[in-house]
């Protein structure tokens, strides 16, 4: 909803999207049969690029002045366990969540879709997803959503400046940075120099226990999450050959030339 | 059936990036597939001439407004839908144009996206890195869908020039969205070779200290011509710029020779660099995971390793 307080639109809600992923110190291994990677027992985590989405819906919301942010959403599309990073998104200091549960992988399309869902019924301002998962390693559902809300994307972002219904975007492409101006609402994804995620501290985590999280059942949602693509085998990579050490300058330049590169 | 393949051409300063060729690449590599190249640009007469030489492409198409001046994900996007109408699949990149543009192309056409394919076994049929490349999937699209796709441009040799392809110009109807507009884009001309594309690249690490000691990586780089890479904890703590990024978040990149100094070697850094030739880890710890991937590792402080290198190399 859009309060008209002020003399002019004033921002509302921002959605925040944090996928359960396994956690990125983790050194992900394939399992013998080829039918997936090793998840049992593995520390899951929020992925990294959402906990800085989650950072700056929380930064916009704390700065007011020019920008009134009444509720940071945090969102997740995952099994019954994905409440955990939803306690812990609650913890950093969103005011709600909502579990869209499921127990089956859902591509970033079904995302997409599920998000678009859920924005038509909060009508958020903002929607603040990260650019990509370190699992699947995609970068797709921010684009995707914002195609199927035919709102803009700002994808990549490493600033964001709110004035009045409008944002500017600095954004990290291949050749340095890029600033694009944008028309609320929109999608934007984020990049590692966005910002810090701060630390939870242990009484948010007891606050957090307090703060609703509903659940919501993915079926009930109407969107067709069957998925598009199948993965027919997993594979590790191939391995490198085993290097040599060298003891100085004068071994190290032999060994390039001996490869043709010095 | 016959794979008709859509490439979206990448393009800036009326240059085509070598990534197209790429594109080409991954496409020429599914059997009997015809390829046409599509360049969205307010007049992309002297792109399109340059993609026309490409060996295996077919027809360029030029799609000529003066609201493709910049290349923004939502005014492409519905352009690109409407050219692609008569195609099985539409590729891009998987740089951060391609990334930023083609999932939006997707979703408008009600289809999923299929991200950096990183070898072809089939028309429908592709391998791709996922887990910051701790596995490599083969994944099956639907042949009843356009297939739209990324290619992770590290995994292809650029397709040779030397080709003659037909160069239309293709007009399309679409409403083309306001809400997005471009500012400004700040991007170092440096000189150097562009990292993406190098043959050599020196990347510095966290272990360099500051944006000052910095200096001694462009200046090795300078002398064996090479681009400059950076790990993500020099960017971060503002060694180096963004774009010089290496790994699982930043460039993936497959040059001849990789020289890594003062990078641990995290795995995110780690799938950056593995389809390079050769990778040489100058590290002053015996234990960093950078050694168990290089060819030729040294173990010495880079302060006096690189400025005795600097002296020899070249
Ligand atoms: C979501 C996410 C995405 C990421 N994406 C990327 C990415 O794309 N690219 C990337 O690089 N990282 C990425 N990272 C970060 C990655 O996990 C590591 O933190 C980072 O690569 C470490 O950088 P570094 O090797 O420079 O620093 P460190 O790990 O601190 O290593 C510094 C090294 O320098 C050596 N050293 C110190 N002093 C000297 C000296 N005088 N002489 C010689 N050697 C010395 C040390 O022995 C050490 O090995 C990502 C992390 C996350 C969570």
């Amino acid at each position: 909803m859009i309060d008209e307080a002020f003399g002019g639109t004033v921002l509302s809600k921002i959605l925040v999207g944090l996928k359960r992923v396994v956690d990125y110190n983790v050194r992900v291994r394939v399992k013998p049969d080829g039918t997936g990677v090793v998840t049992d027992g593995v520390k899951m985590s929020i992925n990294p690029f959402d906990e800085i989405a989650l950072e700056e819906a929380l930064r916009i919301k704390e700065q007011g002045a020019t920008t009134e942010i009444t509720e940071v959403i945090v969102v997740s599309i995952g099994p019954a366990d994905t409440q955990q990073q939803l306690r812990t998104g609650l913890a950093m200091g969103a005011d709600r969540a909502i579990l869209v549960q499921t127990d089956s992988p859902v591509e970033p399309l079904a995302a997409a879709k599920i998000f678009l869902q859920l924005v038509e019924k909060e009508s958020p301002q903002i929607v603040l997803l990260g650019k990509q998962g370190i699992d699947d390693d995609n970068n797709q559902t921010g684009q995707m959503l914002a195609a199927l809300w035919d709102r803009p994307q700002a994808t990549f972002a490493s600033k964001v400046e709110l004035e009045g219904g409008k944002a500017k975007v600095t954004r990290e492409v291949d050749a340095g940075l890029e600033t694009i101006e944008v028309d609320l609402p929109a999608v934007f994804t984020t990049d590692l120099r966005l910002n810090e995620p701060r630390y939870v501290k242990l009484p948010d985590i007891m606050k957090a226990k307090k703060k609703p999280l509903d659940t919501v059942v993915i079926d009930s949602l109407g969107v067709d999450t069957a998925p598009q693509f199948k993965t027919t085998k997993y594979e590790p990579p191939a391995a490198r050959s085993k290097g040599i050490m060298v003891k100085d300058v004068a071994e190290l330049v032999a060994a390039l030339k001996q490869k043709g590169l010095a | 059936m016959v794979a008709k393949i859509l490439i979206v051409a990448e393009h800036a300063g009326g240059k085509l990036n070598p990534s197209t060729a790429k594109c080409v690449a991954c496409a020429s590599s599914i059997d009997g597939a015809q390829i046409d190249i599509a360049v969205f640009a307010t007049d992309g007469a002297a792109v399109a001439a340059e993609a026309a030489k490409i060996q295996g492409v077919k027809t360029v198409l030029t799609v000529n407004n003066a609201a493709n001046a910049e290349p923004l994900a939502a005014v492409l996007a519905p352009q690109v839908v409407a050219v692609a109408a008569n195609y099985t699949h539409v590729f891009g990149p998987s740089t951060t144009f391609g990334k930023d543009l083609m999932p939006r192309v997707a979703a408008l056409l009600g289809v999923g996206q299929l991200s950096d394919i990183a070898a072809v076994e089939g028309a429908y049929k592709f391998r791709r890195p996922v887990y910051a490349g701790n596995a490599i999937i083969t994944v099956e699209a639907p042949q009843d869908k356009k297939l739209v796709a990324t290619v992770r441009t590290a995994s292809f040799q650029a397709a040779a020039q030397g080709g003659s392809a037909g160069v239309e110009v293709a007009n399309v109807s679409a409403s083309l969205p306001s809400h997005t507009r471009f500012v400004s884009r700040s991007a170092a001309a440096t000189g150097r070779p562009d990292l993406q594309t190098a043959a050599r690249v020196v990347s510095g690490g966290r272990a360099l200290g500051s944006a000052d000691n910095f200096k001694i990586i462009f200046s090795l780089a300078d002398k064996i011509g090479a681009a400059v890479g950076a790990s993500r904890a020099a960017v971060d703590a503002g060694y180096a710029a963004n774009e010089l990024q290496v790994g699982q978040t930043g460039k993936i990149i497959a040059p001849e020779l990789y020289v890594a100094v003062g990078i641990s070697g995290a795995i995110q850094h780690l799938t950056g660099i593995k389809d390079a030739r050769t990778i040489v880890a100058i590290n002053k710890d015996t234990e960093a995971p950078i050694f168990e991937v290089a060819d030729i590792g040294l173990v010495g402080d880079l302060f006096t390793v690189l400025p005795e290198l600097e002296r020899v190399a070249g």
